[in-house]
């Protein structure tokens, strides 16, 4: 509960510290967090009312435009739900291309947010060795799938391109470099102490309360949950693979590291394994153009932790209801908790620590003109206008500052 | 515990359940519940059956003034159980079940913006995921939501 002598410090929605619109009110007394609270949706852009006006493949490719890191978890899991309600058998091999397009995906974004977090605690070299490994990744990617992000590889019934033995190589080259550089920052995680001291202790979550919150993904297996969809609901190839769910019981900011670095070893492990073990075959099942009647709850561990898809269809081609519950949804309500009691100091990287991603949790409205039926009617003057109002409402007058500006112009 | 056996005790403790249990694959339980009766099974599940985790509450409109609330509560990360219950969308309510699982504020806060059921009991906050000047008596996610029309001032 914020109260009326402590000092209130509101952090964003824009703010240097935060990759994303989001809004934190912080109450401080001295330089210790006595309070916290999070504002969202600055990200919401409708996506779930979309999809109900568009057919199942449309909505896969905005499904995929949820967010651009984890992309490739949110489409799986959407045509998994497609597919389950029309009772369509996914070829293996096009399953393993899943496989190993999810593992790909968690290895550049475990690998993004080793350097976020590494540039969060002024620990910059590391942000530019990651970024630079994460390249290793983002390029197979694109040899793979033909993009960076948003790959677009799934479709429903399947996926869109199959992997060559040339291919196959070039992934098991990467994963052994990857592999090697990661074994390096494994190191510099376990005695680095710079690292450890300013990691540890910091943003504690206990047991109890990722229990009792519902914390997901890398943060709760730092606080000792060990679950994984992977393993405890498993889908696409996950059955057929062997792996181990990495779980610490640090229970703050280092532990969810620990985590993470761990769980980029499983991925080059999973990726060698779907190489070596993808059966030949088709990678494509024909859909139906009308999927039938029914609810499916689809469930996908992606890097950050559970996504979660509800779809309903009619027996239309159109669905009556997408729902989508990101990770960070689950995730960010624990924020308040890690950040009880804790230095002002530590705020950007105990919420970087969640790996937050509000694209992903937030999802619009687009704005459409009632009588033209024109979308996006909004023009770039009327947001600025509307944004210096909001700015007057709450006692920041840019009328002064704005005349003088246009004096200038008109000068020059 | 496995699927049947939780079909069984549902059933068994709750007569009106009777056939409103649907194991629909390994893992994934949906059972639709009387509203008058909800609160009852829905602490009886996370209470007494295991079912401590929250992981989503999904409100959508059918399109026939009827209103479903589904809320999927997880066993161990492994069993869904996913409670619906219906509400009449001329006057939709329910009860905040954040004293079971507080991680359900925020989908309450999404069932009060988007299709604007009232959620008794939950307490004040910032709204989620509207902004904060959207225009009262606009939920999107109703059937019969077509947009709106912007202030050309």
């Amino acid at each position: 509960m914020h109260e009326s002598g402590d000092v209130k410090i509101p952090i964003g929605p824009q703010h240097p510290a935060l990759k994303e619109p989001e809004s934190f009110l912080i109450s401080l007394r001295g330089e210790k967090i006595t309070a916290s609270s999070v504002r969202l949706g600055y990200n919401h852009r409708g996506i779930e009312k979309a999809c109900e006006e568009r057919t199942y493949t449309q909505g896969l490719y905005l499904i995929e435009r949820i967010c651009g890191i984890c992309s490739h978890s949110h489409s799986t899991c959407f045509v998994q739900a497609v597919e389950e309600i029309a009772g369509l058998e996914v070829p293996a091999r096009a399953k393993y291309i899943r496989t190993l397009i999810a593992e790909l995906e968690r290895m550049h974004s475990h690998l993004l947010w080793l350097g976020v977090a590494g540039h969060e605690i002024g620990f910059d070299t590391l942000l530019m060795y990651t970024w630079r490994d994460r390249e290793v990744v983002m390029d197979l990617l694109a040899a793979l799938t033909g993009n960076r992000v948003n790959y677009g590889i799934n479709t429903i019934g399947g996926v869109r391109r199959d992997i060559s033995s040339k291919q196959k190589e070039e992934i098991l080259r990467a994963m052994d470099i990857l592999e090697d550089r990661t074994k390096y920052y494994i190191d510099l995680a376990k005695g680095e102490a710079t690292l450890i001291k300013r990691l540890q202790g910091v943003g504690i979550l206990s047991h109890e309360d990722a229990k009792k919150l519902d914390a997901v993904g890398p943060t709760a297996r730092a606080s000792g949950i060990e679950r994984d969809v992977r393993k405890d609901d498993p889908y696409a190839a996950y059955a057929e693979l062997d792996f181990k769910v990495v779980s610490v019981n640090n229970c703050d900011v280092y532990g969810r590291t620990l985590v993470r670095l761990g769980e980029l070893m499983e991925s080059f492990n999973l990726a060698r394994q779907v190489v070596r073990k993808i059966p030949e075959g088709p990678i494509l099942a024909k859909p139906p153009r009308k999927i039938p009647a029914g609810e499916v709850v689809s469930r996908y561990e992606a890097p950050r932790g559970e996504d979660l898809h509800y779809v309903r269809s009619n027996g239309t081609e159109k669905p009556d209801r997408v729902k989508v519950r990101a990770p960070t949804l689950a995730n960010i309500q624990s924020v308040s908790k890690m950040l009880e009691d804790r230095y002002l100091a530590d705020m950007p990287i105990v919420i970087a620590a969640i790996d937050p991603c509000f694209s992903c949790t937030d999802r619009l409205v687009a704005l459409r003109d009632a009588e033209s039926e024109k979308k996006n009617t909004v023009a770039w003057e009327t947001v600025r206008l509307k944004g210096i109002e909001w700015h007057k409402n709450r006692g920041t007058d840019f009328t002064s500052l704005n005349k003088k500006l246009t004096r200038l112009f008109q000068h020059a | 515990m496995n699927e049947e056996k939780i079909r069984q005790e549902l059933e068994d403790k709750f007569s009106y359940l009777k056939d409103a249990v649907n194991i629909k694959r390994k893992g994934r339980i949906f059972a639709h519940v009387p509203l008058g009766e909800f609160n009852t099974v829905f602490a009886y599940a996370v209470e007494k059956m295991g079912f401590l985790a929250l992981s989503a509450i999904t409100g959508l409109d059918r399109g026939d003034g009827v209103f479903e609330v589904i809320y999927h509560l997880n066993k161990e990360g492994r069993v869904l159980l996913n409670l619906s219950v219906m509400l009449n969308k001329g006057n939709p309510e329910v009860n905040t079940v954040t004293s079971y699982c507080p991680s359900a504020d925020i989908y309450e806060r999404e069932l009060m913006d988007l299709l604007g059921i009232k959620v008794n009991g939950l307490a004040p906050g910032h709204r989620y995921p509207l902004t904060d000047d959207w225009p009262q008596g606009e939920y999107p996610l109703r059937k019969d939501w077509k947009g709106i029309i912007p202030n050309k001032k």
